[in-house]
Formats: C-alpha cells, sequence, structure tokens
C-alpha cells in the first residue's frame, strides 16, 4: 500500500450467482484513492461501479484479490469485522437516502453516532455541520417531511458524524433534479475541501462527476480510464 | 445496558405502525383473556360451590362411598341414615337433599324446606315465599335472571310444569329448589338421599363427631365443612389441572404464532430499514435487541389488554349466564400469564430475528 492511499485495490474479482447465471461483476480491478481524493467512478448500468461501491465499503465480501482500506484488508475480514469497519472507517450515502422513516432527523443522526461510540449527543461541532448543510432547522421533522435534497443532506450529515476515513457516495444526486444535485454536489466537495474528507462517488453523470478531483471510468467489470 | 435510542426506535416503530401494533395488541389480549378467563372460570365455579355449601349451616356431611363433592348427582343414600346421624351425641339437627343432574351443569335439588331452614337460617327471599304447593320451585336471582323468571312464571323441567314461587337471594345449597318428597317421587330415588346434613349443638365437639361418625359410618364419606369446602379446589381436581394446562398450552401457541406472524410480516417490510441500520455499522445481536424489546413492549400491552378483556368476559357472564358460569379475577395468575406471554412473544420472534439478522445487507438496501 503506497504511504497515503486511503483504499487499495488489486486485482479485485467480485462474481455472484444470479438465478442459474454466474455474473462476473468485477474483472480485476486496480484502483487507488489516496487520503483527502474526491474521486467519481462513472460507467454504464452493469460496469460493475456499484459493486465497487458495495466491496470496498465492506457491505459484500470480494472473491477475490486485495482490497484495503485506511489499512485494514477486507478479504480477511469476518462479517463481524466488516460490520466494524462500517461502523468506524465508512460513512455511506445512497441513491435513495436510506435514513429510517420512524426517527426524527436528529435521532437518524444520533442513532449512528450511538451505534458507532455510544454517545448520543450531538456535540458543537456536529451542529455546527449541521448548519453547513442547511438542515439545523430540520433536526425535528422526521424524513417524509423534508424534500428530497434536504434528505440527502441529512443523509451526508448521519455519513459524516462518526468522522469516517472515507465517504462513500452511490449515486447521490440520482433521485435530485437538478438545483438539488448541485447543492448535494457542492456540499460533497466542500467537505472534501474544507475538511480533508476523502470522498468515493458513483455516478453515471459527467457533470456530478465534474465536482471530483479525479474521475475513474468503469466498463465490464474493469476500469478502462 | 440498551442504549436510549434502541427504545426510542422501538417505541417510534410501533407508534408509527399503530394499526399493526393495534391489532397485535389485541390479538396477543385475546390470548392472555382465554387463560385468564379459563383460570378464573374455574376457580370461579368453584369458589360459587364452596360459598353455597358454607351457606347451608352445616357442620358435619355424609357424603356415599365413593361419591366426589363436585360431581354429586345422585341419590345412593338410605334416607334412614337421616334418623341415624340426627340421633348422634351432639348433633343438633340433621337434614337431607337430593340433587339431581339435568344436563350440562344443570342441577335440581330438593330439600326439606323446614329442617333446611332451621340449619340455614332460611332462604332470603327478593320476591314470593315458600313452597304451598307440590309445583312450586324456588329460584335464585342468577336463574331468575339468566332465564328472565319472575314469581309466578312456570319452568318445564321433569316433564312437570313448576312454578316459581319464589326468588331468594344466591348463596346457598343451590340455584333451583324443589319439594324433596316431590323431587324423590319424580326421579324415582324415594326414600333415598344424595347427602346428609348436621348441625351440632356445640361446635366444639365437631372433632370428636366427626371422627365418632366416621367410625360409626364405614365407607361413609364424612366431613366436616371445612374438609368439604377445601375438595372445590383445582389442586384436588387433577383433571381440572390438566384442563387449565391445556388451555394455557392452547393460549401459548395462539400467542406464538400470533407474534411469529406479526414479526415475521413487520420484519418483511421492514427489510430496508433492517439493511439501513446494518449498513450503518449496527451489529446482529443490536438488531436482534430491537426486535426482541419491541416484542416485549407488544407482549405487555397484550398482557394489560387481556388482564382489562377478562374483566369484560366476567361482565359479560355475569350479564348473560350467571347462573351457570361464575367467573372469579385472578390477580395471582396476572403475573403468571403475562410471564407465558412473554415467553410465547419470544420463541415467535425468535426465527423472523434470526432471518433479519441473517439477511444480505445488499438485498435488504434493495428492498422496496
Amino acid at each position: 500500500m503506497t504511504e497515503s492511499a486511503m483504499v487499495e485495490v488489486r486485482d479485485l474479482r467480485k462474481s455472484f450467482q444470479n438465478g442459474d447465471v454466474d455474473v462476473h461483476a468485477l474483472r480485476g480491478v486496480n484502483l487507488d484513492i489516496r487520503r483527502g481524493e474526491f474521486v467519481a467512478v462513472v460507467g454504464p448500468s452493469g460496469s460493475g461501479k456499484s459493486t465497487l461501491f458495495h466491496v470496498v465499503g465492506g457491505l459484500t465480501p470480494p472473491t477475490a484479490g486485495r482490497v484495503t482500506v485506511d489499512g485494514r484488508d477486507l478479504v480477511q475480514m469476518t462479517e463481524a469485522e466488516r460490520t466494524q469497519l462500517r461502523k468506524t472507517t465508512v460513512g455511506f450515502v445512497f441513491q435513495k437516502f436510506n435514513l429510517l422513516p420512524t426517527l426524527s432527523v436528529r435521532n437518524n443522526i444520533r442513532m449512528v453516532r450511538e451505534i458507532a461510540t455510544g454517545e448520543r449527543d450531538l456535540n458543537t461541532t456536529i451542529l455546527k455541520t449541521l448548519e453547513t448543510l442547511g438542515i439545523d432547522k430540520r433536526l425535528d421533522h422526521k424524513p417524509r417531511a423534508l424534500s428530497g435534497g434536504e434528505q440527502q443532506r441529512v443523509a451526508i450529515a448521519r455519513a459524516i458524524v462518526n468522522q469516517p476515513a472515507i465517504l462513500l457516495a452511490d449515486e447521490p444526486t440520482g433521485n435530485l433534479d437538478t438545483e438539488n444535485s448541485q447543492v448535494v454536489l457542492q456540499v460533497l466537495r466542500d467537505l472534501n475541501e474544507r475538511l480533508g474528507q476523502t470522498i468515493l462517488m458513483i455516478t453515471h453523470d459527467a457533470e456530478a462527476a465534474a465536482f471530483a478531483h479525479r474521475t475513474v471510468k468503469m466498463r465490464d467489470g474493469c476500469i478502462v480510464q | 445496558m440498551p442504549s436510549p435510542m434502541v427504545y426510542r426506535l422501538v417505541f417510534e416503530n410501533l407508534v408509527h405502525r399503530k394499526v399493526r401494533t393495534l391489532l397485535t395488541t389485541l390479538a396477543i389480549g385475546l390470548g392472555v383473556t382465554m387463560m385468564l378467563s379459563l383460570v378464573g372460570l374455574s376457580r370461579g365455579m368453584l369458589e360459587d360451590q364452596k360459598q353455597r355449601a358454607r351457606g347451608i349451616g352445616a357442620d358435619i356431611l355424609v357424603l356415599p362411598p365413593g361419591s366426589s363433592a363436585i360431581g354429586l348427582s345422585s341419590a345412593p343414600m338410605t334416607q334412614k341414615l337421616l334418623a341415624f346421624v340426627g340421633s348422634q351425641p351432639h348433633v343438633k339437627l340433621a337434614t337431607g337433599s337430593v340433587v339431581y343432574p339435568l344436563g350440562g351443569l344443570k342441577r335440581i335439588t330438593g330439600i326439606d324446606y323446614d329442617n333446611f331452614t332451621k340449619m340455614s337460617d332460611g332462604f332470603r327471599f327478593v320476591s314470593g315465599g315458600p313452597f304451598s304447593k307440590p309445583d312450586d320451585i324456588i329460584i335464585d336471582e342468577y336463574y331468575a335472571h339468566q332465564n328472565d323468571l319472575g314469581v309466578g312464571d312456570t319452568i318445564p323441567m321433569l316433564d312437570r310444569d313448576w312454578k316459581v314461587c319464589g326468588v331468594v337471594e344466591p348463596g346457598k345449597l343451590a340455584r333451583v329448589i324443589v319439594p324433596i318428597d316431590i323431587l324423590q317421587e319424580l326421579t324415582g330415588t324415594q326414600e333415598r338421599l344424595s347427602i346428609v346434613y348436621a348441625k351440632l349443638d356445640d361446635p366444639s365437639h365437631l372433632a370428636s363427631t366427626l371422627d365418632f361418625l366416621k367410625e360409626k359410618l364405614t365407607g361413609y364419606q364424612v366431613y366436616s365443612l371445612e374438609e368439604f369446602t377445601s375438595q372445590f379446589s383445582a389442586s384436588s381436581l387433577p383433571e381440572l389441572r390438566i384442563f387449565t394446562g391445556v388451555v394455557i398450552g392452547l393460549a401459548v401457541l395462539f400467542g406464538f404464532l400470533l407474534v411469529f406472524l406479526s414479526m415475521h410480516t413487520a420484519i418483511l417490510e421492514r427489510t430496508r430499514e433492517i439493511g439501513i441500520l446494518k449498513a450503518v455499522g449496527a451489529s446482529p445481536s443490536y438488531i436482534f435487541g430491537i426486535l426482541a424489546r419491541e416484542t416485549a413492549v407488544l407482549a405487555a400491552l397484550g398482557t394489560i389488554a387481556g388482564i382489562l378483556f377478562s374483566f369484560g368476559t366476567r361482565a359479560l357472564i355475569q350479564f348473560f349466564i350467571p347462573a351457570s358460569m361464575v367467573q372469579a379475577i385472578v390477580p395471582d395468575w396476572w403475573p403468571i400469564a403475562g410471564a407465558i406471554t412473554l415467553a410465547a412473544a419470544w420463541l415467535g420472534v425468535v426465527y423472523p430475528a434470526w432471518k433479519a439478522v441473517r439477511q444480505d445487507t445488499l438485498e435488504s438496501l434493495s428492498y422496496d
């Protein structure tokens, strides 16, 4: 692993069964992401970009190859260790926001903090981040009362509340209109620039990818550019 | 120590899905009601019989050989026994009754009115009065209420039309009472009795008189009133214990299936939420803890509902069939029913919860 690499992927392969068919979603992917880097992965549907996101995030184990995140080897990890990785090292932002619908914004964020650290109070730094994200006035609302853009900003707040080593965003603007997409992308860029947050963003939108430092293209389970 | 957020999530889940929470609570409550009502019925009916036996005012009771205090329903003893018991030292008064079954829980009881009145200080008439004609019948208030009867009404029984001559307060001997000689004639039990009651001149002679009669009446069952009423308990009735056990077993199965179905559905509809929790690093035990606590709350709510419903079933029984059934409220069974319900509910949640925590996170997250 290079000295400043946050993520190092070597000859990563991932296969799974889809009915009776063997799907080879990743066919030898190599990728390095440096600390503090904002990388966008683009590619058509079925190119393997979401599978890469899931493997790097510890949501699913790789079939072969080597993946390290913040110095931790995912290939050797047990399910419990991957749970620990998701708790402390990785933050997720999903296309569908994935907020808990029964909890308020405040409690969605508290819940994640409590799972990771056992603390539930939102300290000054967190409250300031919420203010920066423009959701500090919406803390007592349930997700259904928020716009798509607001929900995604809450999801970003939830993802970074435990100061993860890397923020993984899967099509974060996929469910948003142009205006909200711009706001969310700007938030991600600010997090990267002001806090040095390492970000890996999956997108099929070239305009969104332009917010990143670097764009990686995938096709048929391989990185092509 | 579980975190406050877990409880918050449990609370919000229950509040968010009000209809499911309500239906599950009601369904669990029905199982608890089933348990409490049936235990209450067995206890209430035994207690009622006990009270009615006490209302007779006898100190000693003589039953036929091999008979049961609960199932007393024939007249195999000779009436000559009455004279024998009545002539023993310290026996102030002896009287007897004939109990004849009418099917189900119904019985008709024949008494010697004058002697019975002397022994029990008499019936308390709510309306009407004692027998004056051979086809007169006395009923208690419960029987009158249940069958919508009053003084002057006719009751067909044993191929005879009885005329209600009096309605009495409940709590003495029986609900349906006729002159003993008429009942003996109608049922072909002339000169025979179901039970003999004896009243002593001084209660301090109870033990000695009891011993004396036991010695003299070999084969007969001779009891003091306390010994007799102590037989009206579930512990002395193995059949009742088995029956209660079966009912509780059914309630447990009922509760288990309900919670299983409810939580299975709940977990299915919350697949995505479970995926979210797993994605943010919640461990299997954390998720299991949420589901187990949610189940515990449902079981507790169901138990409370069941307890309240048991008051309702008692009120309904008291209103519609007070003469046939008496349901007691059984507070000592509330914690037992709660514990059984909780155990059944947890049993019901184990598989759905196990399935939930083993669910693939990606599959869960893509669930709509």
